[in-house]
């Protein structure tokens, strides 16, 4: 395929933009053709604002010239159109979170992401599929249709963040947003071949984003490669007065740190956890997982193996936090103030009862209905407790391994992109998808699935690497020690 | 039997803060519904509570008034239950970790009469959190709508040990808890306004039994005295369910103060299962002894304290104190008067007589009142020097009351001042009894009321303005 607008990184728009080479009205023309000429196969928005989108291209150019006649600074992301999950609100755009429940809602209030990206310039553009509610790891939970996987239309993008990945992977957005709460970016970062990364938890602010469970939700950015991604979540970092659990922390200069590391010739100490290297991994995804360790010790990295013993039981703890907040963060959702409201109800009970029945979808209410289980009176210290015990464990762990390595890689996925339905029958193995994502919630850290390769059916299979808490300079110099090493991502799905 | 009662109070304060608990739209009441909205107070999909320090700073602030332990960390929780009137459904609140735990409120028990002191009594506290009010419901015809205005604002659950014993100490207890809360700045504590709420648990033993009866738990309590009515109520009708051989059952019900009768809301299988849980949303937050200190440095003398200091450092009657203090303005009032005159005596007779009479006729507060305390002090001397006699100085009250003028020029405009001319007095007294030798003959024959024949001509002389004690010494000293 050739160089096209649309599968250009931002780093190279934004210089082609600044030079005049192109417009943003242009860049934003590329992307909307192309989004119509593949939709009708990948599927990856729920909808999308076209006049809205060129509206905001031309005022973008407008703000570039009078920038360049005052002789101001321009972001890198003024013009750049960024895919939004639809579960990160933009004031006057619909909001659904692929659900029934909120499929008429239309959002009053920017997402404290949103905001920022707008007052840099970058264009929001569209509202991206996902698993309803962000639960699931296919998007085939969406209540809207299945998103496709760019690189083979009958398999999944991964999800839960599935249209943020096939978005950025087909060429429809350049770079996009999604959540991760156990694995929904850097798992459908990995399916899609491109690059995701999950900020530690409090770096970026969740005010406007549907909570799914909230001590583990994460906002991060989708892109082609580290420097992209980079530059999107130094766009979105920082503390928010109106997310208390966002930190107090200076946002650093992501791509001037890597550059700086670069020129360092630090040589980055890893550990390989071999409790990642077990049962159900995919042998393709292992040896090309083995094959970018060795790349890292080509380079002169050293390579330790480390263990972090508590794994086995962080998809349980997992199961068990995330569920029991989500049964309470989709309390509101009740058919009284807004969304999915039973046309039939006969009480305000009946009201709760039929509107929620209607609007939630089997996975959600699963979860809903186990979260209620494990907070309940009698249980709660055998569950919720027992998990916090492990959660606190699982952190232990990685801390104590940080002890000797600077950061951690694994694989990000057991498989590549697997088949539609698949694993739609069996929760439990969809679960399992998360195995080596979950932990990095759990412990709050900040991790990235970088491409590392394709099976020989020509599937991408993602890289994880796991850093220290909010060490992302780090941990994106580390991608991009090995991302600068091949060309993984000059490859582009034929559509 | 004698049967005796024990009474446990839950009472939740309104916390007066300008913006509400986890958002900073405003707090108010009587505006016109869901305008005090947004986002937040929705629970609009997305949205994150954020603290109010405000609200906490008066929660702490209650806590150290009331001898509290303060704990060293603020932690939320969710109390999950669907209700319309509650947007998340769950209130976020404070569950295994309140803020504030223990300590007491000293209650005046009511006396043998109206201007006699009551017994003192200390009523100990379990605990005090902090959590978020709910909407309002207001039931239509086939239809319910929510207003939200009262959603998100500060609430204080103020839990009390089970150690109220009638109906009585219940109401002397919500008193002396609102008139700590005023003097505080913590709540204005308007039940009509719904800024104090009271929920009752009672149950009944013989005298002298040590083990609790079944609790009941009493709602809708919403006037203090439909809290002493509800509880005696409920007192006498499990009373009766015992003699008459039944068993109480542990159940909430609901009192209607205008009927005076109570029935079953719920019965404790229906009881809720609150799954709570630390809220994710809120990081607990470290209160440190500076912060304390801080606070501290903000509370005022507490009521009684202040009735006893100033029984004793201005030795006035419990009849004034009692009348001064519950109002904490109304007893700064009296201290800057009696700081400025020197008699407070005087100084308190005015404003619990004359000031608060006139007040309540004009229908005015006391901080729009013309009359500040520099006019009463003024007042006060005025009349101590003999400068006006003390009818005159009512007449001066009520017109100062009205225009705002110092009492000097109301009575130089009205030209009420007292004669007090010596020579004058001299003349008139001995002219008087010139004119009277029987009377003289009849006072001096040792019939004293004969006197008082010389002092109607003196006064007519003076035009009204002789001080009569004067003109009496004066009249003696020159019969002698």
């Amino acid at each position: 395929m050739p160089q096209e607008l649309f599968n250009t990184s931002v780093t190279e728009l934004s210089r082609m933009m600044g030079a005049g080479e192109v417009s943003a009205a242009e860049l934003m023309g590329s992307v909307v053709a192309r989004t119509k000429a593949v939709e009708g196969r990948v599927r990856a928005f729920n909808s999308f604002d076209e006049a809205d989108a060129l509206a905001q291209a031309r005022a973008s150019d407008q703000r570039r010239a009078r920038a360049k006649a005052s002789g101001s600074p321009v972001h890198a992301l003024e013009g750049i159109p960024i895919g939004i999950k639809d579960v990160i609100s933009v004031a006057g755009q619909p909001l659904t979170a692929s659900s029934r429940m909120l499929a008429n809602f239309v959002s009053p209030y920017d997402a404290t992401v949103t905001r920022k990206l707008k007052g840099l310039g970058a264009i929001c553009w569209g509202r991206l599929n996902l698993d309803e509610f962000a639960m699931g790891s296919s998007t085939e939970n969406s209540a809207f249709g299945v998103t496709s996987n760019p690189w083979d239309l009958e398999r999944v993008p991964g999800g839960s963040s599935g249209g943020s990945a096939a978005s950025v992977a087909a060429g429809e957005a350049i770079a996009s947003l999604g959540s991760d709460t156990g694995g929904s970016i850097r798992q459908p970062a990995a399916l899609c071949g491109i690059v995701g990364l999950k900020p530690s938890y409090g770096r970026v602010s969740r005010y406007g984003l549907i909570a799914f469970a909230s001590s583990l939700d994460q906002i991060g950015p989708f892109a082609r490669s580290v420097e992209d991604a980079a530059t999107v979540l130094g766009a979105i970092s920082g503390h928010d007065p109106k997310d208390s659990t966002s930190l107090k922390m200076e946002v650093p200069d992501y791509n001037r740190g890597i550059a700086e590391f670069a020129r360092s010739g630090r040589k980055w100490k890893l550990g390989v956890p071999k409790e990642y290297f077990g049962e159900g991994l995919d042998p393709e995804v292992g040896a090309a997982v083995q094959a970018a360790i060795d790349e890292y010790r080509r380079q002169g990295c050293e390579i330790r193996e480390v263990s972090l013993p508590h794994t086995r039981y962080a998809v349980g703890a997992y199961y068990i936090i995330a569920t029991a907040e989500c049964s309470s963060n989709l309390a509101r959702f009740d058919g009284v103030r807004y969304g999915h409201r039973s046309k039939d109800a006969t009480d305000a009970l009946d009201l709760y009862f039929k509107s929620r029945a209607e609007g939630f979808g089997p996975e959600v209410k699963r979860r809903i209905i186990l979260g209620t289980y494990v907070l309940s009176s009698g249980y709660y210290d055998a569950y919720y407790l027992r998990a916090q015990k492990v959660r606190t464990l699982i952190r232990r762990d990685f801390l104590e391994a940080y002890k000797q390595v600077d950061a951690i890689v694994t694989p990000t996925s057991p498989t590549p992109a697997f088949r539609k339905g698949e694993k739609a029958a069996n929760p439990l193995a969809m679960y399992l998808n998360d195995i080596y994502t979950i932990g990095v919630n759990l412990a709050g850290l900040p991790g990235i699935s970088i491409p590392c390769g394709f099976t020989a059916g020509g599937l991408p299979i993602g890289l994880q690497v796991i850093g220290q808490p909010f060490k992302e300079t780090e941990l994106l110099a580390v991608a991009r020690t090995y991302e600068e090493r091949n060309d993984w991502r000059s490859r582009f799905p034929k559509l | 039997m004698t049967y005796e009662a024990v009474i446990g109070l839950e009472v939740h304060v309104q916390l007066k803060t300008h913006s509400k608990m986890f958002t900073r739209v405003q707090a108010g009441y009587g505006f016109p519904e869901n305008t005090l909205t947004d986002p937040v107070v929705l629970a609009l999909p997305g949205t994150l509570p954020v603290m109010n320090k405000d609200a906490l700073d008066k929660i702490i602030k209650a806590g150290l008034l009331l001898g509290c332990e303060i704990a060293p960390v603020c932690k939320w929780d969710r109390k999950n239950y669907f209700y319309p009137d509650s947007p998340k459904n769950y209130q976020i609140s404070q569950y295994d970790q309140p803020i504030c735990k223990g300590g007491s409120v000293e209650v005046e028990l009511p006396g043998p009469a109206r201007n006699v002191m009551g017994e003192h009594k200390r009523v100990a506290l379990t605990r005090i959190h902090l959590e978020e009010d709910v909407g309002k419901l207001n039931h239509g015809e086939g239809v319910s709508l929510v207003d939200f205005n009262r959603a998100g604002t500060p609430l204080m659950e103020i839990v009390s040990e089970p150690v109220i014993r009638s109906a009585d100490e219940a109401f002397a207890y919500l008193t002396a808890l609102k008139t700590v809360m005023i003097y505080g700045g913590i709540s204005d504590c308007d039940m009509e306004k719904g800024q104090l709420r009271c929920d009752a648990n009672i149950s009944i033993r013989p005298v002298g039994q040590e083990a609790l009866g079944t609790k009941v738990e009493l709602k809708n309590l919403n006037s203090f005295s439909f809290v002493r009515d509800g509880i005696a109520h409920e007192i006498r009708r499990q009373a009766a369910v015992l003699e008459s051989g039944g068993k109480i059952v542990q159940e909430t019900r609901d009192y209607d103060g205008q009927t005076g009768t109570s029935q079953s809301l719920r019965s404790k299988e229906m009881a809720h299962d609150y799954r709570y849980f630390p809220d994710p949303d809120l990081m607990p937050v470290e209160v440190d002894s500076a912060w304390k200190e801080a606070v501290r440095a903000t509370c005022p003398e507490l009521p009684f304290d202040r009735q006893r200091r100033l029984q004793e450092q201005y030795a006035i009657p419990y009849t004034i104190t009692s009348v001064l203090v519950p109002d904490r303005e109304l007893g700064d009032y009296f201290e800057e008067a009696a700081r400025l005159c020197g008699k407070p005596q005087a100084a308190g007779n005015w404003i619990t007589n004359d000031l608060l009479r006139e007040l309540g006729a004009a229908k005015v507060a006391l901080g729009a009142s013309k009359v500040r305390p520099a006019h009463v002090a003024a007042l006060v001397k005025l009349v101590e020097d003999g400068a006006i006699l003390s009818n005159a100085a009512k007449e001066v009250f009520i017109d100062m009351f009205h225009t705002g003028e110092m009492p000097e020029a109301v009575v130089a405009r009205k030209g009420l001042k007292a004669e007090t001319n010596t020579e004058d007095l001299e003349r008139w007294c001995a002219e008087a009894i010139a004119a009277n030798p029987k009377s003289v003959a009849d006072y001096k024959g040792g019939k004293e009321s004969a006197l008082n024949a010389f002092k109607g001509p003196v006064m007519r002389a003076a035009k009204g303005k002789a001080d009569p004690k004067r003109v009496d010494e004066t009249l003696r000293r020159l019969l002698s």
